[in-house]
Protein backbone atom coordinates (compact mmCIF):
# COMPACT_ATOMS: atom_id res chain seq x y z
CA UNK A 1 0.00 0.00 0.00
CA UNK A 2 2.78 1.97 0.94
CA UNK A 3 5.96 1.01 -0.94
CA UNK A 4 5.14 2.35 -4.41
CA UNK A 5 8.10 3.83 -6.28
CA UNK A 6 7.26 7.09 -7.78
CA UNK A 7 8.46 8.02 -11.35
CA UNK A 8 11.49 10.03 -10.57
CA UNK A 9 13.09 12.52 -13.41
CA UNK A 10 15.28 15.24 -12.94
CA UNK A 11 14.84 15.67 -9.18
CA UNK A 12 11.02 16.05 -9.65
CA UNK A 13 8.76 13.65 -8.45
CA UNK A 14 6.40 13.43 -11.35
CA UNK A 15 3.29 11.77 -11.47
CA UNK A 16 1.67 11.62 -8.20
CA UNK A 17 -1.45 10.39 -6.81
CA UNK A 18 -3.92 11.11 -4.21
CA UNK A 19 -5.38 8.74 -1.80
CA UNK A 20 -7.90 8.90 1.23
CA UNK A 21 -8.26 7.63 4.18
CA UNK A 22 -11.41 6.99 6.36
CA UNK A 23 -12.10 6.05 9.83
CA UNK A 24 -15.64 6.16 11.50
CA UNK A 25 -15.67 8.66 14.01
CA UNK A 26 -13.49 11.34 16.04
CA UNK A 27 -13.78 12.77 19.36
CA UNK A 28 -13.54 16.77 19.17
CA UNK A 29 -12.62 18.63 21.74
CA UNK A 30 -15.66 20.14 22.43
CA UNK A 31 -16.78 16.70 23.34
CA UNK A 32 -18.83 16.00 20.07
CA UNK A 33 -18.60 12.53 18.44
CA UNK A 34 -18.26 13.38 14.68
CA UNK A 35 -17.73 10.91 11.94
CA UNK A 36 -17.00 9.12 9.57
CA UNK A 37 -13.89 11.23 8.76
CA UNK A 38 -12.25 11.10 5.70
CA UNK A 39 -9.03 12.53 5.15
CA UNK A 40 -7.42 12.83 1.39
CA UNK A 41 -3.41 12.74 1.29
CA UNK A 42 -0.52 12.10 -1.09
CA UNK A 43 2.70 10.55 -0.13
CA UNK A 44 6.08 11.06 -1.24
CA UNK A 45 9.54 8.63 -0.81
CA UNK A 46 9.09 4.96 0.48
CA UNK A 47 8.69 4.43 4.08
CA UNK A 48 11.90 1.86 5.50
CA UNK A 49 11.32 -1.28 6.98
CA UNK A 50 12.54 -0.01 10.76
CA UNK A 51 9.50 3.06 9.78
CA UNK A 52 12.18 5.67 11.30
CA UNK A 53 12.02 7.71 7.66
CA UNK A 54 8.44 9.18 7.97
CA UNK A 55 7.95 13.02 7.83
CA UNK A 56 4.02 14.94 8.08
CA UNK A 57 4.04 18.04 6.20
CA UNK A 58 1.36 20.02 7.57
CA UNK A 59 -0.46 22.73 5.22
CA UNK A 60 -1.16 26.09 5.59
CA UNK A 61 -4.81 27.81 5.64
CA UNK A 62 -5.57 27.41 1.63
CA UNK A 63 -3.27 24.35 1.09
CA UNK A 64 -4.41 20.91 0.42
CA UNK A 65 -2.87 17.41 0.39
CA UNK A 66 -1.00 18.06 -3.40
CA UNK A 67 2.29 19.53 -1.97
CA UNK A 68 4.71 18.20 -4.47
CA UNK A 69 4.90 16.11 -7.95
CA UNK A 70 1.86 16.63 -10.62
CA UNK A 71 -1.37 15.09 -10.57
CA UNK A 72 -1.43 12.39 -14.50
CA UNK A 73 -2.75 14.64 -17.17
CA UNK A 74 -2.36 18.15 -15.17
CA UNK A 75 0.84 20.57 -14.80
CA UNK A 76 0.74 22.52 -11.93
CA UNK A 77 2.75 21.10 -9.19
CA UNK A 78 2.25 20.59 -5.69
CA UNK A 79 2.12 23.66 -3.21
CA UNK A 80 5.62 22.63 -1.74
CA UNK A 81 7.40 21.49 -5.22
CA UNK A 82 10.10 22.74 -5.01
CA UNK A 83 11.66 21.52 -1.52
CA UNK A 84 10.16 18.08 -2.03
CA UNK A 85 11.41 15.55 -4.15
CA UNK A 86 14.79 13.62 -4.99
CA UNK A 87 17.99 15.56 -3.01
CA UNK A 88 15.46 18.49 -2.19
CA UNK A 89 15.28 19.86 1.28
CA UNK A 90 12.58 16.66 1.91
CA UNK A 91 14.55 14.18 0.28
CA UNK A 92 12.33 11.53 -1.29
CA UNK A 93 15.68 9.50 -1.81
CA UNK A 94 16.10 9.00 2.25
CA UNK A 95 12.43 9.98 3.47
CA UNK A 96 8.90 9.24 3.22
CA UNK A 97 6.76 12.12 2.80
CA UNK A 98 2.80 12.55 3.86
CA UNK A 99 0.99 15.05 3.89
CA UNK A 100 -2.69 15.25 3.87
CA UNK A 101 -5.72 17.57 3.56
CA UNK A 102 -6.74 19.32 6.98
CA UNK A 103 -10.16 18.76 8.31
CA UNK A 104 -12.28 20.68 7.69
CA UNK A 105 -11.35 21.27 4.24
CA UNK A 106 -12.49 21.06 0.68
CA UNK A 107 -9.55 19.51 -0.93
CA UNK A 108 -11.15 15.75 -0.53
CA UNK A 109 -11.07 15.42 3.48
CA UNK A 110 -14.52 15.94 5.34
CA UNK A 111 -15.51 19.58 5.76
CA UNK A 112 -18.84 22.04 5.52
CA UNK A 113 -19.00 20.52 2.00
CA UNK A 114 -19.08 17.16 2.35
CA UNK A 115 -22.47 15.25 2.03
CA UNK A 116 -23.85 14.55 5.46
CA UNK A 117 -24.70 11.18 5.54
CA UNK A 118 -27.22 11.39 7.71
CA UNK A 119 -28.99 13.87 5.32
CA UNK A 120 -27.84 13.05 2.04
CA UNK A 121 -27.15 17.04 1.73
CA UNK A 122 -23.97 19.19 2.30
CA UNK A 123 -22.91 19.58 5.99
CA UNK A 124 -22.75 23.42 5.45
CA UNK A 125 -23.09 24.65 9.00
CA UNK A 126 -24.18 21.77 10.71
CA UNK A 127 -20.57 20.97 10.39
CA UNK A 128 -19.09 20.89 13.94
CA UNK A 129 -16.96 24.09 15.06
CA UNK A 130 -13.36 22.12 14.95
CA UNK A 131 -9.78 23.12 16.22
CA UNK A 132 -6.57 23.10 15.41
CA UNK A 133 -5.63 20.07 17.46
CA UNK A 134 -8.81 18.49 16.29
CA UNK A 135 -7.21 18.56 12.94
CA UNK A 136 -4.47 17.21 14.46
CA UNK A 137 -6.11 14.44 15.93
CA UNK A 138 -7.62 13.36 12.52
CA UNK A 139 -3.74 13.50 11.30
CA UNK A 140 -2.81 10.92 13.49
CA UNK A 141 -5.78 8.62 12.69
CA UNK A 142 -3.62 8.41 9.34
CA UNK A 143 -0.12 8.17 10.81
CA UNK A 144 -1.41 5.53 13.06
CA UNK A 145 -3.06 3.95 10.25
CA UNK A 146 0.31 3.91 7.98
CA UNK A 147 1.79 1.99 10.65
CA UNK A 148 4.05 4.95 11.65
CA UNK A 149 4.95 4.77 15.70
CA UNK A 150 7.49 7.72 15.71
CA UNK A 151 7.25 10.41 12.75
CA UNK A 152 10.84 11.87 12.06
CA UNK A 153 9.61 14.94 11.92
CA UNK A 154 6.34 17.33 11.46
CA UNK A 155 7.17 20.38 9.38
CA UNK A 156 4.91 23.33 8.30
CA UNK A 157 4.52 27.13 7.62
CA UNK A 158 2.05 29.37 9.03
CA UNK A 159 -1.20 27.33 10.04
CA UNK A 160 0.88 24.26 9.12
CA UNK A 161 3.22 25.70 11.95
CA UNK A 162 0.49 25.60 14.24
CA UNK A 163 0.13 21.90 13.34
CA UNK A 164 3.42 20.96 14.64
CA UNK A 165 2.75 22.78 17.79
CA UNK A 166 -0.41 20.95 18.65
CA UNK A 167 1.43 17.85 17.50
CA UNK A 168 4.05 18.77 20.20
CA UNK A 169 1.80 19.30 22.38
CA UNK A 170 -0.19 16.52 22.27
CA UNK A 171 2.19 13.88 21.14
CA UNK A 172 5.36 14.62 22.08
CA UNK A 173 6.41 11.29 22.64
CA UNK A 174 5.17 10.64 18.62
CA UNK A 175 7.69 12.79 16.90
CA UNK A 176 11.65 13.06 16.64
CA UNK A 177 11.45 16.72 15.70
CA UNK A 178 9.59 19.54 14.79
CA UNK A 179 10.17 22.30 12.50
CA UNK A 180 7.25 25.67 12.96
CA UNK A 181 7.32 27.78 10.02
CA UNK A 182 6.56 31.47 10.28
CA UNK A 183 3.67 30.52 12.92
CA UNK A 184 2.81 31.19 16.38
CA UNK A 185 1.97 30.13 19.45
CA UNK A 186 -1.30 31.97 19.68
CA UNK A 187 -2.70 34.56 17.23
CA UNK A 188 -2.51 38.21 18.02
CA UNK A 189 -5.59 40.77 17.99
CA UNK A 190 -3.85 42.00 14.47
CA UNK A 191 -4.29 38.16 13.20
CA UNK A 192 -7.76 37.48 14.39
CA UNK A 193 -8.67 40.96 13.01
CA UNK A 194 -7.60 40.17 9.53
CA UNK A 195 -9.20 36.69 9.65
CA UNK A 196 -12.37 38.50 10.63
CA UNK A 197 -12.61 41.19 7.99
CA UNK A 198 -12.31 37.82 5.40
CA UNK A 199 -15.44 36.07 7.69
CA UNK A 200 -17.26 39.19 7.51
CA UNK A 201 -16.87 39.69 3.83
CA UNK A 202 -17.95 36.36 3.23
CA UNK A 203 -21.27 36.09 5.02
CA UNK A 204 -21.60 40.02 3.56
CA UNK A 205 -22.05 38.12 0.53
CA UNK A 206 -26.18 37.60 -0.38
CA UNK A 207 -25.23 34.07 -1.81
CA UNK A 208 -23.98 32.93 1.82
CA UNK A 209 -27.68 32.43 2.52
CA UNK A 210 -26.22 31.41 6.16
CA UNK A 211 -23.77 28.34 4.78
CA UNK A 212 -26.52 26.92 2.69
CA UNK A 213 -25.21 27.90 -0.58
CA UNK A 214 -24.48 24.35 -2.21
CA UNK A 215 -27.67 24.13 -4.26
CA UNK A 216 -27.31 27.42 -5.83
CA UNK A 217 -24.52 30.35 -6.57
CA UNK A 218 -22.15 30.48 -4.05
CA UNK A 219 -20.38 33.56 -2.48
CA UNK A 220 -17.63 33.75 -4.79
CA UNK A 221 -17.51 37.76 -4.45
CA UNK A 222 -16.88 37.41 -0.32
CA UNK A 223 -14.67 35.12 -0.57
CA UNK A 224 -12.67 36.23 -3.58
CA UNK A 225 -12.08 39.21 -1.24
CA UNK A 226 -11.30 37.40 2.08
CA UNK A 227 -8.71 36.29 -0.06
CA UNK A 228 -7.56 39.59 -1.43
CA UNK A 229 -7.17 40.86 2.33
CA UNK A 230 -5.38 37.63 3.00
CA UNK A 231 -2.87 38.22 0.03
CA UNK A 232 -1.89 41.80 1.05
CA UNK A 233 -0.92 40.39 4.79
CA UNK A 234 0.98 37.58 2.82
CA UNK A 235 3.21 40.27 1.19
CA UNK A 236 5.49 42.80 2.54
CA UNK A 237 5.15 47.19 1.51
CA UNK A 238 8.91 45.55 -0.62
CA UNK A 239 7.45 43.18 -2.14
CA UNK A 240 4.73 44.53 -3.87
CA UNK A 241 6.55 47.71 -4.63
CA UNK A 242 8.94 45.36 -6.68
CA UNK A 243 6.56 43.24 -7.90
CA UNK A 244 3.97 46.20 -9.03
CA UNK A 245 5.27 49.45 -8.29
CA UNK A 246 2.60 52.47 -9.52
CA UNK A 247 2.15 50.85 -13.01
CA UNK A 248 -1.07 50.84 -14.65
CA UNK A 249 -2.91 48.08 -16.45
CA UNK A 250 -4.30 49.65 -19.39
CA UNK A 251 -4.09 53.14 -19.53
CA UNK A 252 -7.05 54.10 -22.22
CA UNK A 253 -10.01 52.93 -20.77
CA UNK A 254 -12.48 55.42 -19.10
CA UNK A 255 -12.14 55.74 -15.37
CA UNK A 256 -15.11 53.49 -14.10
CA UNK A 257 -13.35 52.22 -10.84
CA UNK A 258 -12.16 49.35 -12.85
CA UNK A 259 -8.71 47.56 -11.68
CA UNK A 260 -6.46 50.29 -12.75
CA UNK A 261 -3.14 49.82 -10.91
CA UNK A 262 -1.54 46.90 -11.63
CA UNK A 263 -1.53 45.45 -7.76
CA UNK A 264 -5.36 45.60 -8.30
CA UNK A 265 -5.75 43.27 -11.13
CA UNK A 266 -3.39 40.99 -9.29
CA UNK A 267 -5.68 41.42 -6.29
CA UNK A 268 -8.94 40.99 -8.77
CA UNK A 269 -6.72 37.70 -10.10
CA UNK A 270 -5.79 35.87 -7.43
CA UNK A 271 -9.87 36.10 -5.74
CA UNK A 272 -10.86 35.16 -8.86
CA UNK A 273 -9.48 31.74 -9.17
CA UNK A 274 -9.10 31.16 -5.47
CA UNK A 275 -12.94 30.44 -5.32
CA UNK A 276 -12.59 28.01 -8.52
CA UNK A 277 -10.96 26.21 -5.73
CA UNK A 278 -12.09 26.80 -2.34
CA UNK A 279 -14.87 27.00 -0.42
CA UNK A 280 -16.25 29.28 1.89
CA UNK A 281 -17.53 27.45 4.47
CA UNK A 282 -14.21 25.67 4.59
CA UNK A 283 -12.45 29.23 4.79
CA UNK A 284 -15.11 29.91 7.61
CA UNK A 285 -14.26 27.11 9.81
CA UNK A 286 -10.65 26.76 9.16
CA UNK A 287 -9.42 30.52 9.80
CA UNK A 288 -11.38 30.36 12.95
CA UNK A 289 -10.12 27.51 14.23
CA UNK A 290 -6.69 29.29 13.63
CA UNK A 291 -7.82 32.20 15.64
CA UNK A 292 -9.03 29.44 18.64
CA UNK A 293 -5.67 27.78 18.48
CA UNK A 294 -3.45 28.30 22.12
CA UNK A 295 -0.51 25.78 22.53
CA UNK A 296 -0.33 26.91 25.99
CA UNK A 297 -3.83 26.67 26.81
CA UNK A 298 -3.13 23.66 28.59
CA UNK A 299 0.22 24.06 30.27
CA UNK A 300 3.16 26.74 29.53
CA UNK A 301 4.95 25.46 26.78
CA UNK A 302 8.36 25.12 28.32
CA UNK A 303 6.69 22.72 30.70
CA UNK A 304 5.34 20.57 28.18
CA UNK A 305 8.93 20.13 26.62
CA UNK A 306 10.34 19.85 29.49
CA UNK A 307 12.78 16.97 29.24
CA UNK A 308 12.02 15.98 25.72
CA UNK A 309 14.34 14.55 23.46
CA UNK A 310 12.60 16.37 20.63
CA UNK A 311 14.61 18.53 18.14
CA UNK A 312 13.05 21.69 17.05
CA UNK A 313 13.71 24.09 13.89
CA UNK A 314 12.32 27.16 14.25
CA UNK A 315 12.30 29.48 11.12
CA UNK A 316 10.91 33.14 10.24
CA UNK A 317 11.40 35.46 8.39
CA UNK A 318 12.38 39.41 8.41
CA UNK A 319 9.50 41.17 6.39
CA UNK A 320 6.88 38.57 7.92
CA UNK A 321 4.24 41.54 9.80
CA UNK A 322 1.25 38.73 9.87
CA UNK A 323 3.62 36.48 12.03
CA UNK A 324 6.39 38.86 13.01
CA UNK A 325 9.53 37.75 14.01
CA UNK A 326 8.84 38.06 17.28
CA UNK A 327 5.89 35.65 17.91
CA UNK A 328 8.54 32.35 16.55
CA UNK A 329 10.93 33.89 19.50
CA UNK A 330 8.17 33.26 21.78
CA UNK A 331 8.64 29.45 20.84
CA UNK A 332 12.20 29.74 20.90
CA UNK A 333 11.87 31.23 24.54
CA UNK A 334 9.76 28.11 25.65
CA UNK A 335 12.71 25.32 23.91
CA UNK A 336 15.49 27.17 25.86
CA UNK A 337 13.85 27.29 29.06
CA UNK A 338 12.94 23.63 28.26
CA UNK A 339 16.57 23.08 27.51
CA UNK A 340 15.45 21.27 24.03
CA UNK A 341 17.85 21.24 21.80
CA UNK A 342 17.24 23.99 19.45
CA UNK A 343 17.97 25.77 16.23
CA UNK A 344 16.28 29.19 15.18
CA UNK A 345 16.50 31.28 12.09
CA UNK A 346 15.28 34.64 10.80
CA UNK A 347 15.74 34.43 7.21
CA UNK A 348 16.53 37.53 5.88
CA UNK A 349 13.66 37.54 2.85
CA UNK A 350 11.55 40.87 1.26
CA UNK A 351 8.99 38.48 0.82
CA UNK A 352 6.74 39.02 3.70
CA UNK A 353 4.81 35.97 5.26
CA UNK A 354 4.64 34.64 1.34
CA UNK A 355 8.57 34.23 2.01
CA UNK A 356 7.83 30.28 3.62
CA UNK A 357 6.76 29.50 -0.07
CA UNK A 358 9.32 31.35 -1.92
CA UNK A 359 12.88 31.26 -0.14
CA UNK A 360 13.59 28.54 -1.44
CA UNK A 361 17.49 28.47 -0.90
CA UNK A 362 17.68 29.43 2.55
CA UNK A 363 14.76 27.46 3.77
CA UNK A 364 15.79 24.11 2.21
CA UNK A 365 19.36 24.52 3.42
CA UNK A 366 17.91 24.97 7.26
CA UNK A 367 15.56 21.78 6.99
CA UNK A 368 17.67 19.47 4.76
CA UNK A 369 20.93 19.79 7.56
CA UNK A 370 18.07 19.71 10.39
CA UNK A 371 16.35 16.51 9.25
CA UNK A 372 19.82 14.59 8.48
CA UNK A 373 20.75 15.58 12.10
CA UNK A 374 17.56 14.05 13.15
CA UNK A 375 17.54 11.25 10.76
CA UNK A 376 21.08 10.13 11.82
CA UNK A 377 20.86 10.62 15.75
CA UNK A 378 24.37 11.19 15.84
CA UNK A 379 26.17 13.82 17.59
CA UNK A 380 27.98 15.67 15.42
CA UNK A 381 30.51 14.06 12.78
CA UNK A 382 30.65 15.82 10.04
CA UNK A 383 30.19 13.03 7.85
CA UNK A 384 26.73 12.67 8.09
CA UNK A 385 24.62 13.09 4.84
CA UNK A 386 27.32 10.88 3.42
CA UNK B 1 48.62 20.49 23.90
CA UNK B 2 49.60 22.00 20.16
CA UNK B 3 46.96 20.27 18.32
CA UNK B 4 47.31 20.09 14.09
CA UNK B 5 44.91 22.57 12.15
CA UNK B 6 43.32 23.92 15.29
CA UNK B 7 43.52 27.38 16.05
CA UNK B 8 45.61 28.24 19.05
CA UNK B 9 42.69 30.14 21.12
CA UNK B 10 40.30 27.00 20.62
CA UNK B 11 43.16 24.85 21.31
CA UNK B 12 43.21 26.27 24.71
CA UNK B 13 39.81 26.20 25.52
CA UNK B 14 39.29 22.39 24.42
CA UNK B 15 41.83 22.02 27.78
CA UNK B 16 39.86 24.39 29.88
CA UNK B 17 36.45 22.37 29.09
CA UNK B 18 35.90 19.06 30.74
CA UNK B 19 34.55 16.24 28.56
CA UNK B 20 30.83 15.93 28.21
CA UNK B 21 29.77 19.04 29.26
CA UNK B 22 27.26 21.37 28.11
CA UNK B 23 28.39 24.24 26.64
CA UNK B 24 26.91 27.79 25.85
CA UNK B 25 28.78 29.46 22.78
CA UNK B 26 28.03 33.14 22.53
CA UNK B 27 28.95 34.70 19.53
CA UNK B 28 30.04 31.05 17.76
CA UNK B 29 30.35 32.94 14.54
CA UNK B 30 30.92 29.68 11.76
CA UNK B 31 30.68 27.55 14.57
CA UNK B 32 34.14 25.98 14.14
CA UNK B 33 35.03 25.64 18.09
CA UNK B 34 31.42 24.59 19.09
CA UNK B 35 32.25 21.86 16.21
CA UNK B 36 35.35 21.03 18.03
CA UNK B 37 34.01 20.52 21.46
CA UNK B 38 31.45 18.01 20.72
CA UNK B 39 33.88 16.30 18.14
CA UNK B 40 36.60 15.67 20.44
CA UNK B 41 34.71 17.12 24.31
CA UNK B 42 31.84 15.00 23.47
CA UNK B 43 29.62 18.18 24.48
CA UNK B 44 26.46 18.84 24.23
CA UNK B 45 26.82 22.45 22.43
CA UNK B 46 24.28 25.22 21.89
CA UNK B 47 25.12 28.60 20.14
CA UNK B 48 24.05 31.97 19.78
CA UNK B 49 25.08 34.22 16.32
CA UNK B 50 23.81 37.09 14.91
CA UNK B 51 24.88 36.88 11.10
CA UNK B 52 22.75 34.82 8.91
CA UNK B 53 25.55 33.71 6.82
CA UNK B 54 27.40 32.47 9.52
CA UNK B 55 24.24 30.47 10.94
CA UNK B 56 23.75 28.91 7.96
CA UNK B 57 27.48 27.14 8.04
CA UNK B 58 26.42 26.26 11.87
CA UNK B 59 23.81 24.03 10.52
CA UNK B 60 25.68 22.71 7.54
CA UNK B 61 28.18 21.59 10.64
CA UNK B 62 25.02 20.12 11.95
CA UNK B 63 24.90 22.52 15.31
CA UNK B 64 22.47 23.85 17.39
CA UNK B 65 22.28 27.75 17.13
CA UNK B 66 19.79 30.34 17.76
CA UNK B 67 20.02 33.90 16.09
CA UNK B 68 19.94 36.63 17.87
CA UNK B 69 22.27 39.09 19.52
CA UNK B 70 24.12 38.18 23.02
CA UNK B 71 22.88 41.38 24.43
CA UNK B 72 19.49 39.78 24.80
CA UNK B 73 19.72 36.49 24.01
CA UNK B 74 21.02 35.39 27.60
CA UNK B 75 18.29 36.22 29.51
CA UNK B 76 16.38 33.48 28.47
CA UNK B 77 17.85 30.95 29.85
CA UNK B 78 17.56 29.43 33.67
CA UNK B 79 20.22 29.95 35.93
CA UNK B 80 22.83 27.34 35.93
CA UNK B 81 21.78 25.52 32.82
CA UNK B 82 24.96 25.11 31.24
CA UNK B 83 28.09 24.09 32.04
CA UNK B 84 30.69 26.37 30.47
CA UNK B 85 29.43 29.78 29.01
CA UNK B 86 32.09 30.59 26.48
CA UNK B 87 32.66 34.36 25.08
CA UNK B 88 35.72 33.66 22.84
CA UNK B 89 36.68 37.08 20.89
CA UNK B 90 32.69 38.51 21.10
CA UNK B 91 33.34 40.33 24.62
CA UNK B 92 34.85 43.19 23.19
CA UNK B 93 31.97 43.45 20.45
CA UNK B 94 29.15 43.43 22.81
CA UNK B 95 27.22 46.97 23.87
CA UNK B 96 26.54 45.56 27.71
CA UNK B 97 29.38 43.58 28.77
CA UNK B 98 29.37 43.94 32.06
CA UNK B 99 25.62 42.93 32.13
CA UNK B 100 26.71 39.95 30.03
CA UNK B 101 29.03 39.15 31.57
CA UNK B 102 27.14 39.29 34.90
CA UNK B 103 24.46 36.59 33.13
CA UNK B 104 26.73 34.21 31.64
CA UNK B 105 27.86 33.91 34.97
CA UNK B 106 24.53 33.31 36.18
CA UNK B 107 24.02 30.64 33.24
CA UNK B 108 27.06 28.94 33.19
CA UNK B 109 28.55 27.27 36.06
CA UNK B 110 31.46 28.47 34.62
CA UNK B 111 32.37 30.92 31.72
CA UNK B 112 35.61 31.11 29.07
CA UNK B 113 36.10 34.66 27.67
CA UNK B 114 39.14 35.04 25.07
CA UNK B 115 39.95 38.39 24.13
CA UNK B 116 42.67 40.29 22.40
CA UNK B 117 45.13 42.10 24.39
CA UNK B 118 45.39 46.05 24.09
CA UNK B 119 47.99 46.21 26.09
CA UNK B 120 50.49 44.24 23.62
CA UNK B 121 54.00 45.86 23.34
CA UNK B 122 53.14 46.14 19.60
CA UNK B 123 50.03 48.49 20.44
CA UNK B 124 51.84 49.83 22.63
CA UNK B 125 54.59 51.05 20.09
CA UNK B 126 52.30 52.00 17.66
CA UNK B 127 50.68 54.38 19.72
CA UNK B 128 53.97 55.80 21.52
CA UNK B 129 56.42 56.28 18.38
CA UNK B 130 53.96 56.38 15.66
CA UNK B 131 50.81 58.37 17.63
CA UNK B 132 48.32 55.54 15.33
CA UNK B 133 45.46 53.59 16.70
CA UNK B 134 47.35 49.84 16.89
CA UNK B 135 46.47 47.50 13.84
CA UNK B 136 47.77 43.96 15.18
CA UNK B 137 47.44 40.47 14.47
CA UNK B 138 44.58 40.28 16.94
CA UNK B 139 43.37 43.79 16.44
CA UNK B 140 43.38 43.83 12.96
CA UNK B 141 40.67 46.40 12.34
CA UNK B 142 41.09 50.51 11.42
CA UNK B 143 39.41 52.61 13.69
CA UNK B 144 36.95 53.50 11.18
CA UNK B 145 36.11 49.57 10.67
CA UNK B 146 36.05 47.94 13.54
CA UNK B 147 34.06 45.63 15.05
CA UNK B 148 35.17 46.17 18.47
CA UNK B 149 33.42 48.25 21.19
CA UNK B 150 35.83 47.81 23.86
CA UNK B 151 39.77 47.70 24.01
CA UNK B 152 40.91 46.43 27.73
CA UNK B 153 43.89 44.63 28.54
CA UNK B 154 44.98 41.62 30.55
CA UNK B 155 45.56 43.57 33.66
CA UNK B 156 42.13 45.50 32.80
CA UNK B 157 40.26 42.10 33.36
CA UNK B 158 41.90 40.99 35.93
CA UNK B 159 41.27 44.48 37.83
CA UNK B 160 37.40 43.74 37.02
CA UNK B 161 37.32 40.26 38.21
CA UNK B 162 38.81 41.35 41.71
CA UNK B 163 36.00 44.27 41.30
CA UNK B 164 33.33 41.92 41.23
CA UNK B 165 34.37 39.45 42.93
CA UNK B 166 35.13 36.95 40.15
CA UNK B 167 37.12 34.15 40.69
CA UNK B 168 40.11 33.52 38.35
CA UNK B 169 40.03 29.94 38.08
CA UNK B 170 42.97 29.58 34.77
CA UNK B 171 43.67 31.85 32.89
CA UNK B 172 46.01 31.24 29.63
CA UNK B 173 47.81 33.96 27.53
CA UNK B 174 49.00 33.61 24.57
CA UNK B 175 51.07 34.72 21.14
CA UNK B 176 50.78 33.98 17.51
CA UNK B 177 51.88 30.14 18.40
CA UNK B 178 52.64 29.46 21.93
CA UNK B 179 51.59 30.59 25.25
CA UNK B 180 52.98 33.38 27.38
CA UNK B 181 54.46 32.17 30.51
CA UNK B 182 55.69 35.96 31.93
CA UNK B 183 55.17 39.74 31.44
CA UNK B 184 51.82 38.26 29.59
CA UNK B 185 50.50 42.03 29.69
CA UNK B 186 53.00 43.07 27.53
CA UNK B 187 53.62 40.06 25.17
CA UNK B 188 50.38 38.22 24.79
CA UNK B 189 48.49 39.06 21.87
CA UNK B 190 44.61 37.14 23.19
CA UNK B 191 43.78 36.65 27.31
CA UNK B 192 41.66 33.32 27.63
CA UNK B 193 40.18 33.28 31.21
CA UNK B 194 38.62 30.73 33.24
CA UNK B 195 36.09 32.48 35.71
CA UNK B 196 33.18 31.52 37.89
CA UNK B 197 31.46 33.60 40.56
Amino acid sequence: MIKEKKIIQNGHLGIVQEQAFTFDALKLESGEKFGPVTLAYETYGVLNKERSNAILITHALSGDAHAAGVHAGQDNPGWWDEFIGPGKAFDTDRYFIICSNVLGGCKGSTGPSSINPKTGKPYALDFPLITINDIVNAQKNLIDHLGIEKLLSVVGGSMGGQQVLSWLVNYPGSLRSAVPIATTIKHSPQQIAFNEVGRQSIMADSHWKSGNYYDGAAPTKGLAVARMIGHITYMSDKSMAEKFGRAKKDAGEPFKFTADFEVEGYLRYRGDNFVKRFDANSYLYITKAMDNFDATAKRPLQEILQGSSVKVLVISFKSDWLYPAYQSKEIVKACKLAEVETTYCEIDSTYGHDAFLLEVQEESHLIKHFLKKVFYAYEVTGEYGA
Amino acid sequence: MARKNIQLDHAVILDLVNPQSTVLDLGCGNGDLLYLLIKEKKARGQGIEIDDQAIYKCVAKGLNVFHGDVDSGLAEFNDKSFDYVILNQSMQQILHVDKVLSDALRVGKKVIVGFPNFAYYKSRLQIFFRGKSPVTESLPYQWYETPNLHFLSILDFKKYCRTKNITIERQVCIGEKHQIPFLRNLFAQVGIFLISK
